[in-house]
């Protein structure tokens, strides 16, 4: 078997593509993963106590998976559904009863949006509890902190599409707490509903930050935060009780060096 | 002794075109945030004639979220329908004689009195008149007094 990935790996257009000869020693397994846009975020080698299922539960790759079934089903409901008064109510509508798989699809974006709070927020317990933003990784943890926002101003960015009495008066509520922001309030509520009460204005910007703005940073800050993880050390498995007060610093120098 | 030579005056003066550019375009784009014309209900509207609001009642305008409520007495008074809590839409609860709101349980006397929070403020008056054909025009930019009413 890896004789014939050997072969393949060493032929032509497809050496071209790895940038490199067959993987045949580690230098060469290891300039796969760097001269490979998609890996070279990743490790060349990661250790096995960090990548065990008790270390991070990989609560962090699964809100990333999440992320990306969101971003898939959400494109795709995209082709049917048009951001406007007169239509929007009725595209949800079409979607759940007239599109194929329609109400799949708006279930799978409506469920994995649910779930990715969830995980989002179990993922931030995690790192807590592992002391994982302790220095050198306090700028991650904020990075974090920032994606958790993003994921919630996704959700709430999105319960105003379907348009329907719940969408509308949960976003007023929501509207009237910006409002409420000592002396920014109404010139923020007023942008982000491009009026003075939710209308045709607010739906078109609330779409527009739901599909392009939000998960355009979502995304970059993703690759910063997946980036920062490898530089900054790797995983810290949660400390065994044992080990006192010990800081991530410490943990790092106990190991044979950094992780990268 | 030289302050500028030619090098460092055009970086300055580079790096300051930048800069007001930069500025010109964010102030710019804040602004084109901001509508400039909202197609929204005028605040200011025709409730109809008076005898469509018989005494003792209490009528819901929902286009314009605004109570129209006539006392025993015959006189006239208009009151916000939008919550003062978070702006939900409230509704008269005429087997309990109560204003009521469904997103977090507020309730408002008929005089828009609070009887039960979260709601922090009672519901505001509006100026309301009639016009030369006995129509009752309400005005929701003129806030007036908890005790005003219309006599007619």
């Amino acid at each position: 078997m890896s004789v014939w990935i050997q072969k393949i790996r060493s032929w032509g257009p497809v050496r071209s593509i790895y940038r490199g000869g067959g993987a045949s020693s580690n230098l060469e397994r290891s300039l796969t993963i760097f001269n490979n846009f998609f890996l070279h975020v990743l490790p060349v080698k990661a250790r096995t106590r960090s990548i065990r299922f008790s270390a991070t539960f990989y609560l962090g790759y699964i809100s990333f998976v999440l992320f990306g079934i969101l971003v898939i089903t959400g494109i795709l409901l995209m082709l049917y559904y048009r951001p406007a008064v007169p239509h929007a109510y009725q595209d949800m509508k079409d979607l759940k009863f007239v599109v194929s798989s329609g109400m799949f699809l708006r279930n799978m974006h409506r469920w994995s949006a649910h779930l990715m709070v969830i995980i989002v927020f179990l993922h931030m317990l995690r790192v807590f509890f592992a002391g994982a933003y302790r220095p050198p990784r306090e700028f991650n943890w904020a990075i974090g902190v920032i994606l958790l926002i993003l994921t919630l101003l996704l959700s709430y960015t999105g319960y105003l599409l379907p348009w329907d009495q719940l969408a509308y008066w949960a976003v007023n509520v929501g509207a009237n707490m910006v409002n409420a922001t000592p002396i920014m309030g109404p010139s923020m509520k007023l942008i982000l509903l491009g009026g003075h009460s939710i209308g045709e204005n607010a739906l078109v910007r609330f779409y527009v930050l739901h599909c392009v703005i939000i998960p355009s940073f979502a995304i970059m800050l993703i690759g910063v935060h997946f980036w920062r993880v490898r530089k900054d050390g790797g995983i810290v498995p949660l400390l065994k009780p044992n080990h006192g007060d010990i800081s991530s610093r410490d943990h790092l120098n106990e190991r044979a060096g950094p992780n990268v | 002794m030289r302050f500028y030579d030619r090098r460092s005056f055009l970086s300055a003066l580079g790096i300051g075109c930048l800069g007001a550019a930069c500025l010109g375009s964010t102030v710019l784009s804040v602004e084109y945030l901001f509508p400039n014309s909202v197609l929204e209900p005028s605040p200011k509207f025709n409730a109809g004639p008076l005898d469509h609001f018989s005494p003792d009642s209490v009528t819901e305008d929902l286009e314009h979220k605004t109570f129209i409520i006539r006392n025993r007495s015959g006189a006239i008074y208009t009151m916000s329908a939008i919550c003062t809590h978070l702006g939900c839409l409230t509704f008269y609860k005429q087997e309990e004689g109560i204003i009521a709101c469904p997103c977090h349980g507020s309730r408002f006397t008929k005089e828009g009195d609070i009887i039960r929070g979260p709601a922090p403020q009672p519901l505001p008056r509006f100026y309301a008149e009639l016009n030369d054909r006995l129509q009752l025009v309400v005005d929701r930019s003129q806030v007036v007094d908890q005790k005003f009413l219309l006599k007619v």
